[in-house]
C-alpha cells in the first residue's frame, strides 16, 4: 500500500507541477487565452486512467490537462501545445482546451459542455463493429449533467448496452454558480440509475478508491454489462479559468477544500504510515524537476508557422 | 420613461444600462441565463441587475435548449424574456429552439402567436480563445426568416439596439463581440424612445468606393478609411448595426454614388458569409461596376495560438491595401 500510495502521489504531483507551471506561464504572458486548470482534481485522472487499456478511448473536457497526462501523453508536446509551438501535440491549433493525443488513447478535450458524452457513445459503438470492444470513457463536470446531450448519451448507451463509462467530476461549481442552485435533487447518481445503469458516488480525492471502482465497472462494461456512471466527489482549488478572481467563493470553503484535496490527503496518509519526510520530498521534487525540464524544452521549441495555418481543414 | 440623459460608459456598461432601463420600463421583461444573475455575467455585463430587479433576473442550469425553449414559451405567454447564450458557439447545441421554434411561431400561427424574445450573445476571436469559442456565426441566423439580427459595435449602438430589440415584436438575436466589452468609456444618450429595428450608419463619406461592414471589425475598417483619406482616397463606410432587417437601399444608393465600387469587410468566413449576400443584392440592383471585393477570414477553422489566429483575421493593413486597390490606388 505504501509503494502504491507513493506512486499515486508522484503521478498527482506531475499533474500539479504541470498545472502550476501553466499558471505561471499564463501570468507571464507566455501562454495566452483561455486555460482551465485541474488543481485539486488530480486523483480522478490518476486513478481512472489505470482502468483503461491502450485501445480504449478517453474524451475529456477543457479541464483536461490531467487526463492527457494520466493517459500517458508526454509532457513536452503537451506544454508546447499550450505555448502555441509547432511541436505541440496539435501544432498550436488546439491549445489548452483541445489537447489530443490519440496514440495514447486520449481522444481529445472539448470546450462545449457535455459534447463529449455522445461522442464517447460513438467510440464504443465503433468498437462493437470493429471487434475491439473498446471501452469509451467520457469525463464531464457536475454542471454538464444538465445538458441534454449528456442525458441523451446516457440513455443511448444504456439502451444499446454499450461499454461507456460516464465519469462526472463533481467539484460543486459550474463556472461561477454552485450546483445546488441549478439542480433540485443533488443526488446526481439518481439520473443514470433511472436510465438503467450502475451509478455510484465515491471519494474522488482518493486515487486508489477511484482506481478500484472504475476498474470494476470498466471490466463489467467490457464483458457486455453496458454503461456505468461514477460521480467523483472532488474540488478545484483554483478559479474556473486562469484569471478568475473567485469572488463567489468564501475563504472558509477554500480552506476546507485544501484540507481534503488529494495531494494533502496522500501526504498525510504517508506520514501516518511512517514514510519519512525525505522520501516524500524526493517524490515531490523529482516530479517538479521532470516538468521543469519538459517546460524548458517546450519553451525552446519554434512557434507554429503562420504559413501552416490553413492546413488540416480538409483531408 | 427616463428623459434624455448623457452617461459615460464603455460597451459593456452600455449594454448594462440598456438592460437596466428595459427591466425598469417593461414589467414583462425577464433576464436569465448561465451565471448572469448573482455572478453578474462572465464578462460582467449584467452586473448589479439581480440585486435591483430580484426574481426577474436569475441564473439557470447549463441547459441551452431549456433556456431558449423556455424563452419561446414565456414570450408566447406575454413575457419579454431576454436570455443570454454565453458564447455564440453554444447556440449550436440548441438551434432547434431558435430556428425551428422561435422563428416559426408567428408564421405558422398566422400571426396569432408571437415569440418576442431577445437573445444576447457574444462572438468573435480574441487572443487564445479556443476553436469552439471563436466563431462568427451571424450568417447562420441571417439565413432564417423570422429572426431579427443585430451586431452593434459602439456603446451608443449597443444601448440603442438592445432597447429596440426588447421593444421589437419578433425574436431578436443581438451579437456582441467580446473584444469590444472593455473598450473606452464614451458619452452615450439614454432615455430616447426606442427606435424601430433596422437602418444603417454612414461612418465616413467619400466617393472613391463604398465599404460595407458590421461588428467589431468596423473599427479596423474606419482606421483603414482614415489612412486612405490621409492619402487623398476618401471612401464611404456604411456600418450595419442591424443585419436583419438589412438596409439594402442605403448600400445600393451609396454604391451607385461611388462609381459602382463595393467592398464588404467582415470577421466571419468568406464563403456564404453575409458579405456574399450584400454583393449579390448590389449586383442585382445593377449598380456594380468592376469587381466587388470581399474581405473576411479565408474559410478556416480558428487556431488556438494567437499568432496563428492573427494570420487569418483581416487587419488594418490588409483592409487598407485591398480597399485602396479597389479605389484605384
Ligand atoms: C454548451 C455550453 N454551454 C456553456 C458553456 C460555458 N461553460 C464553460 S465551462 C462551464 C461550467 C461547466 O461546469 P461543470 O460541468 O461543472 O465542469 P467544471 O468546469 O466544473 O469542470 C460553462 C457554463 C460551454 N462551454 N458550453
Amino acid at each position: 500500500m505504501r509503494e502504491d500510495l507513493l506512486a499515486d502521489l508522484r503521478a498527482m504531483w506531475r499533474i500539479r507541477a504541470f498545472e502550476e507551471k501553466a499558471q505561471a506561464l499564463c501570468d507571464s504572458g507566455e501562454i495566452r487565452g483561455s486555460v482551465h486548470l485541474c488543481i485539486g482534481q488530480e486523483a480522478g485522472p490518476v486513478g481512472a486512467c489505470d482502468a483503461l487499456e491502450g485501445s480504449d478511448a478517453l474524451f475529456a473536457t477543457y479541464r483536461g490537462h490531467g487526463w492527457a497526462i494520466a493517459r500517458g501523453a508526454p509532457l513536452r508536446p503537451l506544454m508546447a501545445e499550450l505555448l502555441g509551438r509547432a511541436t505541440g501535440v496539435n501544432g498550436g491549433r488546439g491549445g489548452s482546451a483541445y489537447l489530443s493525443a490519440p496514440e495514447h488513447g486520449f481522444h481529445g478535450e472539448n470546450s462545449i459542455v457535455g459534447a463529449g458524452a455522445p461522442i464517447a457513445v460513438g467510440a464504443a459503438l465503433a468498437g462493437r463493429y470493429d471487434g475491439t470492444h473498446r471501452v469509451a470513457m467520457t469525463v464531464f463536470g457536475d454542471g454538464a449533467m444538465n445538458q441534454g446531450s449528456v442525458h441523451e448519451a446516457m440513455n443511448f448507451a444504456a439502451a444499446a448496452r454499450l461499454p461507456v463509462l460516464f465519469l462526472c467530476e463533481n467539484n460543486r461549481w459550474s463556472e461561477l454558480t454552485p450546483i445546488r442552485e441549478t439542480v433540485h435533487n443533488e443526488t446526481l447518481t439518481d439520473r443514470p440509475a433511472a436510465l438503467g445503469m450502475p451509478a455510484v458516488r465515491i471519494d474522488g480525492n482518493n486515487p486508489a478508491v477511484v482506481r478500484e471502482t472504475v476498474s470494476d465497472l470498466v471490466e463489467a462494461a467490457r464483458e457486455g454489462g453496458g454503461p456505468a456512471f461514477v460521480e467523483l466527489s472532488t474540488q478545484r482549488l483554483v478559479g474556473h479559468y486562469v484569471g478568475d478572481p473567485q469572488l463567489y467563493r468564501t475563504r472558509e470553503e477554500l480552506a476546507a477544500d485544501r484540507e481534503r484535496e488529494p495531494i494533502a490527503v496522500a501526504v498525510r496518509r504517508l506520514a501516518e504510515a511512517g514514510v519519512d519526510e525525505g522520501e516524500i520530498e524526493e517524490a515531490r521534487s523529482s516530479a517538479f524537476a521532470e516538468v521543469e525540464r519538459a517546460v524548458q524544452d517546450a519553451l525552446a521549441d519554434p512557434p507554429a508557422s503562420r504559413g501552416s495555418v490553413r492546413e488540416h481543414i480538409y483531408a | 420613461m427616463p428623459d434624455d440623459e448623457i452617461i459615460k460608459v464603455n460597451y459593456s456598461g452600455a449594454v448594462n444600462a440598456a438592460l437596466r432601463r428595459v427591466l425598469a420600463e417593461v414589467p414583462q421583461t425577464l433576464l436569465y441565463g448561465e451565471d448572469v444573475a448573482k455572478p453578474g455575467g462572465v464578462h460582467g455585463v449584467t452586473k448589479g441587475l439581480w440585486k435591483e430587479f430580484g426574481e426577474r433576473v436569475f441564473d439557470t442550469p447549463i441547459s441551452e435548449s431549456a433556456i431558449l425553449g423556455s424563452a419561446v414559451g414565456a414570450a408566447m405567454m406575454g413575457r419579454r424574456p431576454i436570455v443570454e447564450i454565453m458564447w455564440a458557439d453554444f447556440f449550436l447545441v440548441a438551434l432547434d429552439q431558435m430556428i425551428n421554434q422561435a422563428a416559426n411561431v408567428r408564421y405558422v400561427s398566422g400571426g396569432r402567436l408571437t415569440a418576442p424574445l431577445v437573445v444576447r450573445t457574444q462572438q468573435g476571436n480574441s487572443p487564445g480563445a479556443c476553436a469552439q469559442h471563436s466563431q462568427n456565426l451571424e450568417a447562420l441566423f441571417l439565413h432564417v426568416p423570422g429572426l431579427r439580427v443585430a451586431m452593434p459595435s459602439t456603446p451608443q449602438d449597443a444601448y440603442d439596439t438592445m432597447v429596440s430589440a426588447v421593444y421589437c415584436d419578433d425574436p431578436v438575436v443581438v451579437f456582441d463581440n467580446r473584444t469590444l466589452y472593455f473598450g473606452e468609456k464614451q458619452e452615450i444618450v439614454t432615455g430616447r424612445p426606442p427606435a424601430p429595428v433596422g437602418g444603417s450608419l454612414r461612418r465616413r463619406s467619400g466617393s472613391a468606393a463604398t465599404v460595407v461592414t458590421w461588428g467589431a471589425i468596423t473599427h479596423r475598417v474606419l482606421t483603414a478609411a482614415d489612412r486612405l483619406a490621409e492619402r487623398g482616397v476618401r471612401v464611404t463606410v456604411i456600418e450595419l448595426p442591424w443585419l436583419n432587417p438589412f438596409d439594402g437601399d442605403a448600400v445600393i444608393d451609396s454604391v451607385s454614388r461611388t462609381d459602382g465600387r463595393l467592398a464588404v469587410v467582415h470577421e466571419a468566413n468568406v464563403t456564404a458569409g453575409f458579405g456574399a449576400e450584400v454583393v449579390a443584392r448590389v449586383a442585382e440592383a445593377g449598380v456594380l461596376r468592376g469587381r466587388p471585393v470581399r474581405i473576411g477570414v479565408p474559410d478556416s477553422r480558428i487556431p488556438a495560438s494567437p499568432e496563428l489566429a492573427a494570420a487569418l483575421i483581416p487587419d488594418v493593413d490588409r483592409i487598407t491595401m485591398e480597399v485602396g486597390r479597389l479605389a484605384g490606388e
